[in-house]
């Protein structure tokens, strides 16, 4: 990596302690403009705790983070998603009881500018925008395959269109940065390979940077171009994909575990 | 707008004026006789339970976040407006549906203001929480204009702990109108980029703020509109009764503007716009038809209320909107599949 670009995402000795523990401690993360960069380890290393610091849900209680060079620490969820940071969550996050259709607007609303007193006079820019709005969802949701189900509750939807939905939100909110956490958590193999094109698209149709939480090793070692292993909250090695695969404690604090599992799934 | 919401709009605006002419033809006519005052009475307090019943709506159903204290907020309504119509009536002649408008209006200012003061800090709380902060807000107006009174201003009302004497403008015209606005200013906004930031705040506040949604601010906005509305209900209530007793806008009273909300279905305009004004005449309604069961009229308002909860725990209309072009749409759209 050419170290004098400026990163899209850096953190600096990022942390954050809760009452004696360290749940994350010390991580320094680059990821580059068009990287997808991976971020693993056991559970409980302090992954999704990562995503929950950089989309300012925790505050961290040391170092900091930037966003294109920009200071994002104390920011509010809002304001961090006004930034250019958007998230999946590792357990789904849907607006149940709402739309296909209406998950996606709502994504757009911090983006419209019809006032209140315009929305409730339902002036003509009301309707121009609110147009608009669902045009522009609805292409996001044809990119993935959902416009069928524009109409229907987010709830009736199977497992992995949910997860598929929850990306096309985040993608709404117009952001710099994208971060998946475990996207193919119970996916069946032929979901995964979906979600797997799904990501490659959208890496080519938007070229912005992804950061993948991710426990199937096969999809990580196969798209990521690099990956950061995190263990015990603080990150264990780093590199490309036969690097950490190859490093030795990695393979002793993860990998030689894991690949028990890879196995049973590959039989599967 | 597009085409087919302008069809849609015109033929709910047409059915607004058809239920105006209806309520005209009954009380502007002798079609009643002597108890067209009676009925008027029921159906101007059925209209501003519409009104309250639905701004609790906007938080229970669409917020997804209980208030026990509306009675609070409309009795703050009423008293403000009821003093400064007091104050212009005593000081020079205006028409009743100027001195109407601005019932409503300082009503509904008033119990905003205090909406936006209560909300800003209550809102940080949420579920039960909030609830109980609610009640306390509600009991602490009502204990102060119990114990407190209003001092005498002038001398057209009584002033004290009850205030009589109010300009009655409280017209059923008016009345009509204003609940025909008032929802369809909750309406819009339920409909729109802001309605559904609120309803997926509801869904998952988390995920409502990674995906750009100020939560807060859309939470103390709704709850100010809310408590506007219910300041409003306050003002048309205070301009029909007349007369303010501060004991009427008690616990109990809160209590029943969140049964029928339920009972309507937490998440239905419809819902509420149904079934508020026929519980709010039902007790006086059962004394009235059959004098002999006066007495058991809150049993028998109790007996329905749990039976609805048991056999249809999500309310009459359960969160769906009956749309009436829809339903037109379904009773011709047969005829025309037909010809097709």
């Amino acid at each position: 990596m050419a170290e004098e670009r400026v990163p899209v995402l850096e953190s600096k000795s990022l942390g954050i302690q809760f009452g004696g523990l360290k749940a994350v401690n010390d991580v320094n993360l680059q990821v580059y403009k068009g990287e997808l960069v991976g971020l693993i380890g056991p559970n409980g290393a302090g992954k999704t705790t990562i995503f929950n610091l950089i989309t300012g849900i925790y505050k961290p209680t040391s170092g900091s983070y930037f966003l294109n060079g920009k200071r994002m620490n104390g920011l509010k969820t809002h304001q961090v998603v006004a930034e250019g940071i958007a998230r999946t969550f590792q357990n789904i996050r849907l607006f149940q009881k709402m739309t296909v259709l209406d998950n996606v607007r709502v994504a757009f609303h911090k983006n419209m500018k019809a006032n209140l007193l315009q929305s409730i006079c339902r002036t003509k820019a009301f309707w121009k925008e609110e147009q608009e709005t669902t045009g522009k969802a609805m292409e996001l949701l044809k990119l993935f395959g959902l416009d069928e189900f524009a109409d229907q509750y987010a709830q009736n939807l199977p497992y992995g269109k949910q997860r598929l939905l929850e990306i096309a939100r985040a993608l709404a909110t117009d952001m710099k940065l994208l971060l998946l956490d475990e996207p193919a958590a119970g996916m069946n193999p032929v979901e995964t390979a979906e979600l797997k094109e799904s990501i490659k698209m959208l890496r080519e149709k938007f070229q912005i940077p992804i950061l993948l939480i991710e426990h199937d090793m096969s999809l990580v070692m196969s798209i990521c171009e690099r990956v950061y292993v995190l263990n015990f909250g603080e990150v264990l090695a780093s590199g490309t994909p036969e690097e950490v695969a190859s490093n030795k404690e990695v393979i002793e604090a993860y990998l030689g575990m894991e690949e028990d599992d890879e196995g049973g799934a590959a039989d599967a | 707008m597009p085409g087919k919401m302008k069809r849609n709009y015109g033929i709910c605006f047409a059915a607004v004026i058809l239920g105006f002419l209806l309520l005209c033809l009954l009380f502007d006519t002798s079609l009643l006789g002597k108890k067209a005052v009676y009925f008027n009475g029921l159906i101007v307090i059925g209209m501003f339970y519409t009104i309250i019943v639905c701004s609790l709506n906007l938080l229970t159903g669409y917020m997804g976040e209980f208030s026990l204290g509306h009675a609070g907020f409309m009795s703050i309504g009423a008293y403000l407006s009821a003093i400064v119509t007091t104050l212009i009536k005593d000081n020079m002649e205006l028409p009743s549906l100027v001195l109407f408008l601005i019932a409503i209006l300082v009503g509904g200012i008033a119990a905003g203001i205090v909406g936006i003061l209560v909300g800003i800090p209550a809102l940080r709380l949420s579920g039960d929480y909030l609830c109980i902060v609610t009640v306390a807000v509600a009991e602490i107006v009502r204990v102060v204009l119990s114990n407190f009174g209003i001092p005498a201003i002038t001398g057209s009302a009584t002033f004290g702990k009850s205030f009589a004497g109010i300009a009655k403008v409280s017209d059923f015209h008016y009345v009509y109108f204003t609940m025909v606005i008032c929802i369809f200013i909750m309406y819009c906004y339920i409909r729109s980029g802001y309605g559904r930031a609120l309803i997926s705040i509801r869904e998952d506040r988390i995920a409502a703020a990674a995906s750009g949604i100020n939560v807060t601010k859309t939470k103390v906005l709704t709850f100010t509109i809310s408590a506007f509305f219910a300041g409003v209900a306050g003002a048309i209530y205070a301009h029909y009764i007349t007369t303010l007793v501060p004991t009427y806008f008690n616990f109990s009273k809160s209590a029943e503007f969140l049964a029928i909300v339920i009972l309507g279905g937490s998440g239905s305009m419809m819902g509420s716009i149904v079934v508020a004004p026929i519980l709010s005449a039902l007790p006086q309604l059962i004394s009235y038809v059959v004098p002999a069961f006066a007495s058991y009229r809150m049993l028998i308002y109790a007996v329905i209320l749990v039976a609805v909860m048991i056999f249809k725990p999500t309310g009459l209309f359960g969160g769906r909107e009956f749309s009436l072009p829809n339903f037109l749409d379904r009773m011709l759209g047969k005829n025309k599949k037909e010809k097709g």
